[in-house]
């Protein structure tokens, strides 16, 4: 998992059946220090993330895992808010 | 797998319900020099590692989730060991003398992993 | 399938318990006419591959179908040590 930042929302209303009714936002991935480090990109959502929050970001197949039983099509997915940051140099708070 | 440290742990309340009572730890990746390799990971901890240990790092999502006794759950990354020490094959040198070469040790000192262990 | 080369040797007491016995290895990718390319991967050892070996490497899901790591934690494993490579 990697720590990233909602930064934004994409709307789709042609995508492919598994994706229905699943919201979809889009990621700066983040370094230690709560930096952005790399790419924006668009993960589906399962775990009610708003605009501006810190969360952190499965990729890969189990993107898809939260979704078990609907067969949704994700390679990046949102599971978790994140409350606090510790660091050995100093603390992070979202 | 992947030479790692830990340089943080973090805490969530609302997240994937398979995450629950597991601790989440940000691992920083390393280069065989001690340098960063990429972005840390958010990754799940089975051996209780903490700030400044060594650890091994699995990216792969099969043994990431196993480790911490889940199947088929949103978990892609685990420390799964912490490193006591790390030894380096010698490089060849090139043409003579062909006297053994010194052991290269690792440019960054490995002590930390020590430090913090009990 | 990957080759590389044995680069390091590393001990851990305190790892997944499924991980006991094995032998961990430091590999470093190179290409088939024996440079060395940057990055590593750490690979549990199942052919018995000393320092500076040129190895075969599996990795991924895969890895697992070695034999000894079924249902292991296990992401790379060295299934071979090469003996000879010609190239075209």
């Amino acid at each position: 998992m990697f720590l990233g930042r909602v930064v934004g929302r994409v709307w789709a209303s042609v995508k492919n059946p598994g994706l229905t009714g699943q919201r979809m936002l889009i990621v700066q991935p983040l370094d230690a220090n709560l930096a952005s480090a790399g790419k924006q990109l668009i993960c589906a959502d399962a775990a009610g993330a708003g605009a501006g929050e810190l969360i952190y970001w499965v990729r890969g197949r189990e993107a898809s895992f939260p979704f078990t039983e609907a067969d949704v099509a994700s390679d990046a997915t949102i599971v978790g808010i994140v409350d606090e940051v510790h660091t050995g140099k100093q603390e992070a708070q979202s | 797998m992947l030479i790692a440290e830990v340089v943080g742990d973090l805490s969530a309340t609302q997240k994937h319900a398979s995450h629950e009572g597991l601790k989440l730890l940000l691992v920083q990746p390393l280069n065989l020099d001690g340098s960063p390799r990429g972005n840390p990971y958010v990754a799940v901890d089975s051996v209780n590692a903490g700030i400044g240990n060594t650890v091994l790092l699995t990216t792969d999502g099969f043994a990431a989730f196993t480790s911490v006794g889940q199947s088929m759950t949103p978990i892609d990354a685990a420390v799964i060991g912490v490193i006591d020490s790390i030894e380096f094959a010698a490089e060849p040198q090139p043409g003579p003398p062909p006297e053994p070469a010194p052991k290269r040790s690792p440019a960054r000192p490995r002590s930390s992993a020590q430090k913090s262990r009990h | 399938m990957t080759l590389g080369r044995v680069v390091g040797t590393i001990v851990a007491t305190r790892k997944d318990p499924r991980l006991e016995g094995y032998k961990l290895l430091i590999v470093r990718a190179v290409t088939p006419d024996g440079k060395e390319e940057p990055g590593y991967v750490v690979a549990v050892d199942t052919v018995s591959a000393g320092n500076r070996e040129l190895v075969i490497t599996v990795s991924g899901s895969s890895a697992r179908m070695a034999e000894g790591c079924k249902d292991k934690p296990v992401d790379c494993v060295i299934v071979g040590i090469v003996d000879g490579l010609s190239l075209d």
